[in-house]
């Protein structure tokens, strides 16, 4: 192609007139643009090689592996309870749901009930991860955009939910506060209270936020009919959570396959008709919503009890037996050395992480540790979906959509 | 999903797939049929086409290096509208482990085949795009067989030697 472009132009101006119009236009090369590994819009190190043509993008191919920690390899060497500090790591912005992801892996494979109250406990601190991830998202994918001031309220107001988790686990962030077959620690006094205060101020930030976007008319300009993904083709690519939903699936694993008492709890699922950046923008706002819906609820019939199972063969024993019972110092030595063994078998359990299905698939060959840990990572399935999504879309586009998929990149690459 | 509930679908393979259906079990609640590797995208196809398996959550393989043969690859995938799920087994050995790519049948299964190869080591035939997706591109071995060592890089001491090479001469 480049030698035609030259010999058109040896041929030269002022010896025949130059033909006119879009047939005519001399044959394009395809630049290819490096766009990462340490571009701002890619939330981690993800290094997107686009096919250009002029400012359209015809083809991408998305480069990731800069954040391969080999977890599932780690996972195999530690007992299923050290491995609890591994799940929290890899989607470093809602680690709570990990945490129960990677326990519930471990409970259905050895088959240990887990107490009400535990359970509570554990849809509280998923659901506060959840508003906190989705705040960061909104921050982040508006500061891509340009909505510069907004960044600084989404941060702020994610703050106040790891507060939360500090004030629970003495961790802002890799909270790692699952044990199998319960919590580790009962909530502290006050904490409550200060859930609720967090549950009371929410919507109003939320509404400052969405007044300030939701029908900002360069905000639609940006976001609408961008990206668009139809329901069949979503499935197709295995996408999941609020870009499956954004797209018209009705698709949430706590409603779907509910865990952790989910069915208890009274909220909606919001679904998106038009598949694009933005209906996925507004599904991640309402499910904050409906997520302060399940956070009152769970504040108000939150049940007493115990918050680990009784099993001492998989739960430490209370502090306070471990000076009285003989068997109690027995059971927790044989925990902390080596653990607990489960059976021979083979088995997946799965989580709604804000980015969609998270899935744990353990295999086991009856030692303490995991044989094989496979773990099913949303953002690894949203982000296969982006060479389809961005062909055919300005740069500029891009950056919405990779905005939009929400992908987390020590997620993606585990 | 009960025994119950999944029972007819085993059935309803067993009928029609007699010869490639090597086992199928339930464990915790969870289907896991058995596949001879050379009916693998037949029976995809039927499980899509005519069962609603429809989408495809993750493709894997595990390895026994004391089985033979040694590696289980593992498609699962779910049907969204009847809530179930199923596991889709097949078998590879060595020296050259491969198994039929499934991405023409779920197209999904694109990055997690590759991730199976990058990790394990394991060629689908078919893939479209076969090649490393973690890793980079150079890398040597696969980091997810039971034979590849964590921390495995060799530390040379002054009392040791490494391929007939004397400590004096890897210190430089």
């Amino acid at each position: 192609m480049a030698e035609t472009r030259i010999a058109q132009e040896e041929s030269g101006p002022g010896t025949e007139p130059l033909p006119f119009g879009p047939e005519h236009e001399p044959p394009t090369e395809w630049m290819e643009l490096n766009m990462g590994p340490h571009h701002p819009s890619t939330h981690g190190v993800l290094r997107v090689r686009l096919k250009l043509d002029g400012e359209i993008v015809r083809d991408a191919d998305a480069d990731i592996g800069y954040l391969h920690t080999g977890f599932e390899k780690s996972f195999e060497d530690k007992t299923y309870t050290q491995g609890i500090t591994f799940s929290d790591r890899m989607d470093y912005l809602a680690p709570p749901i990990n945490n129960v992801g990677f326990v519930s892996a471990v409970e259905k494979l050895i088959g240990v009930e887990v107490p009400p109250r535990a359970q509570a406990i554990r849809v509280i601190m998923m659901e506060l991860a959840r508003v906190a991830s989705h705040e960061l998202w909104l921050g982040t994918t508006g500061l891509d955009l340009g909505v510069y001031s907004g960044f600084f309220y989404a941060w702020r107001d994610r703050d106040l939910a790891l507060d939360l988790n500090e004030a629970y686990s003495g961790v802002r962030m890799m909270t790692s506060f699952t044990r199998v077959g319960g919590v580790a620690w009962d909530l502290p006094d006050g904490w409550l209270d200060q859930l609720q205060r967090f549950i009371d101020v929410m919507p109003g930030k939320l509404d400052d936020f969405e007044s300030m976007l939701t029908d900002n008319p360069i905000w639609h300009q940006r976001l609408k009919g961008v990206g668009v993904i139809s329901a069949q083709d979503a499935i197709e690519a295995g996408v999941t959570g609020p870009v499956l939903r954004a797209s018209g699936v009705n698709y949430d694993v706590r409603k779907a396959f509910p865990y952790c008492g989910y069915e208890n709890y009274d909220f909606d699922v919001p679904v998106g008709t038009n598949g694009d950046c933005y209906d996925r923008y507004r599904m991640r706002v309402a499910e904050m919503r409906q997520s302060l819906r399940i956070l009152q609820q769970a504040v108000d019939n939150l049940p007493g009890g115990p918050w680990i199972s009784a099993d001492r063969k998989v739960a430490l024993p209370p502090r306070a037996e471990l000076s009285k019972s003989m068997e109690a110092v027995i059971h927790h030595f044989r925990l902390v050395s080596e653990g607990f063994k489960g059976p021979v078998g083979d088995v997946y359990a799965f989580v709604e992480s804000p980015r969609g299905e998270l899935g744990f698939y353990l295999v086991s060959d009856g030692t303490n540790k995991p044989y094989r840990m496979k773990v099913r990572p949303p953002s690894f399935c949203n982000l296969q979906a982006l060479r389809k999504l961005v062909q055919g879309v300005l740069v500029a586009d891009v950056i919405a959509i990779m905005g939009s998929l929400d992908f987390i990149l020590g997620d993606c690459d585990r | 999903m009960t025994v119950n509930a999944s029972a007819p679908l085993v059935e309803r393979l067993g009928e029609r797939f007699k010869q490639a259906l090597q086992e199928s079990s339930e464990f915790r609640g969870d289907l896991s049929i058995v596949i001879d590797p050379a009916s693998v995208v037949e029976v995809a196809r039927y499980l899509k086409d005519e069962e609603g398996f429809d989408y495809l959550l993750y493709a894997t393989a595990v390895d026994w290096p004391a089985r033979e043969p040694r590696f289980t690859v593992v498609w699962e995938v779910r049907s969204l509208a009847d809530k179930t799920r199923i596991r889709l087994k097949t078998t590879a050995t060595m020296p050259d482990p491969h198994v039929p790519s499934l991405t023409s049948v779920w197209p999904a299964s694109n990055w997690h085949e590759r991730e199976t190869w990058d990790l394990l080591g394991i060629k689908f035939d078919g893939h479209p795009d076969l090649r490393r997706i973690l890793m980079p591109q150079s890398w040597e071995g696969f980091p997810l067989r039971k034979d590849y060592v964590s921390f495995g890089e060799p530390v040379i001491f002054s009392d040791q030697k490494l391929e007939g090479l004397e400590p004096d001469a890897i210190r430089g």
